[in-house]
């Protein structure tokens, strides 16, 4: 079964512009999928679609064989209740491209805190996993930080730490290192590439062409609110297809 | 009449005005938070109810309402109520603040990131939680320096109840100079409200000193 589904999506925003035009996407359990395309096509659209951070306008999104939003007679789409979307949520994670940490957390709160509030685990319990998970992201040291106190990549594992907190069967991520210097994106991939030979399920929207090379089962190139290609790692950077060559070539040059 | 005797039928009055001070913060800082949501809603009649209060009590002056609020309820419906000027003062003062307090919170609320709000969705949190978890602690942090001001005004602002002859420390100043022909239960009247203002200020900035662990 899909772990994630969008059937024909569509998406406007206040003005007309539509900025998804029929997106299909399937994301299967354990999948790595990077996302690639030139600015404004509408990748971190249709990744906040999927979170659903965005409304689609049309079509459809299952988790796990489950109707999340589906379309009315007129081809409009109908969400579930807000609580069963409450459930949904718990199925994934989102790493932002500028963090959005809390704070007035400091990191090992930011990471416990929803395990506690949401899920309801018992403090000692979250505090155990939250831990774990710090250590994994080789955090440790900085649990009692405050965000402020720590460095761009530092700042991007806790929000991918405080992501994993809860169990979530896929992660998304929409530019996790775009906002950080050259010499930080390394320590972010590695984990995000750790996560990858777990088999983590995810969906990573970048512009690191090596680096969705690397860690891709599959590339979807995405232009003007439509997939233009997709496939294999090889097949995307091996291909005839003008457009996709000059995009890929022009960001490895840089 | 010497300074000691002056000094004790004042503090009645002392008393009388720090009552009205901390009865009306308790109730004007709640109210002020849900005058804010309703001024913040879409649904244009709450939205244009909220602005019209906040209008109105930010555009006349507080000793007109004072008034108004006290013989209301005599005037429209021919009620006596026992001991009602104290009531009228704490219903005028804090309904007043609240239109205050309900911008300065709207400030704070709409200048925090979308991006908090996006984090806590994503994480599950349901919308109160969201709101009292993870936005209000940081709003109640961007906006101390306006509170400040407003309890700061608030202090001063108590001395306008002897318009209903409450018999607070103003009024009581203004009897004793009547009486002995002297300014001074005046200017200890001064000296009252400079030191209640100064440790308002102390404690303001404790808490601004507390919730600055963070940036
Ligand atoms: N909230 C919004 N309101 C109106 N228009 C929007 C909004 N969000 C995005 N857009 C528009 O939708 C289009 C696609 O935006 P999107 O952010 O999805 O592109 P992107 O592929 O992620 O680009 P980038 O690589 O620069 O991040 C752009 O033209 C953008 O201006
Ligand atoms: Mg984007």
């Amino acid at each position: 079964m899909n772990l994630l589904e969008m059937n024909h999506i569509k998406k406007s925003f206040e003005g007309g512009l539509e900025v998804i035009k029929d997106i299909s996407l399937c994301v299967k359990e354990g999948e790595v999928v990077s996302i690639i395309g030139p600015s404004g096509s509408g990748k971190s659209t249709l990744l906040r679609c999927a979170a659903m951070l965005e409304k689609i306008d049309s079509g459809e999104l299952i988790y796990l064989g489950q109707k999340v939003a589906w379309n009315d007679s007129h081809f409009k789409s109908v969400y579930m209740s807000s609580s069963d979307k409450k459930k949904i949520e718990k199925y994934y994670g989102f790493v932002f491209q500028n963090f959005h940490l809390f704070p007035h957390f400091n990191v090992l709160k930011n990471v416990i805190d929803a395990p506690e509030r949401v899920l309801k685990l018992p403090k000692k319990e979250a505090e155990k996993k939250g831990l774990a998970l710090l250590e994994q992201l080789g955090l440790s040291d900085k649990k009692d930080a405050y965000p402020y106190q720590l460095s761009g990549g530092q700042q991007q594992r806790v929000s991918i730490a405080r992501a994993l907190a809860m169990d979530p069967k896929i992660l998304f991520f929409d530019e996790p290192t775009s906002a950080l210097d050259p010499e930080l994106t390394g320590e972010v991939q590695k984990v995000i590439q750790s996560l990858a030979k777990e088999r983590m399920t995810m969906i990573i929207v970048t512009h690191e062409m090596q680096f969705a090379r690397k860690i891709s089962d599959r590339i979807i190139f995405m232009e003007r609110g439509k997939i233009q290609a997709e496939g294999t790692p090889e097949v995307i950077f091996g291909t005839g297809n003008e457009r996709i060559r000059e995009f890929i070539g022009r960001l490895q040059n840089e | 009449m010497d300074i000691l005797t002056m000094l004790k039928q004042l503090g009645g009055g002392m008393l009388v005005t720090v009552e009205i001070f901390f009865l009306t913060l308790i109730l004007s800082l709640p109210l002020g938070l849900f005058i804010s949501f309703a001024r913040m809603k879409k649904n244009c009649f709450v939205q244009g109810g909220a602005k019209l209060y906040i209008g109105v009590m930010r555009g006349t002056p507080l000793m007109l309402q004072l008034i108004v609020v006290y013989f209301a309820p005599y005037y429209l419906f021919g009620m006596r109520i026992n001991h009602y000027r104290f009531l009228a003062v704490i219903l005028a003062f804090s309904l007043n603040y609240a239109a205050y307090f309900a911008e300065i919170y709207r400030s704070g609320i709409e200048s925090m990131p979308i991006g908090q709000y996006e984090a806590a969705k994503v994480l599950g949190y349901n919308k109160v939680q969201t709101f009292v978890r993870i936005i209000l602690p940081q709003v109640i942090k961007r906006i101390l320096p306006s509170v400040t001001n407003e309890i700061i005004t608030l202090v001063k602002d108590t001395s306008l109840a002897f318009v209903i002859s409450i018999t607070e420390m103003f009024t009581t100043a203004k009897q004793i100079e009547a009486a002995q022909t002297t300014i001074l239960p005046l200017m200890m009247a001064g000296v009252f409200y400079f030191i209640f203002n100064f440790i308002v200020a102390g404690v303001m900035e404790y808490l601004e000193k507390k919730l600055g662990y963070y940036k």
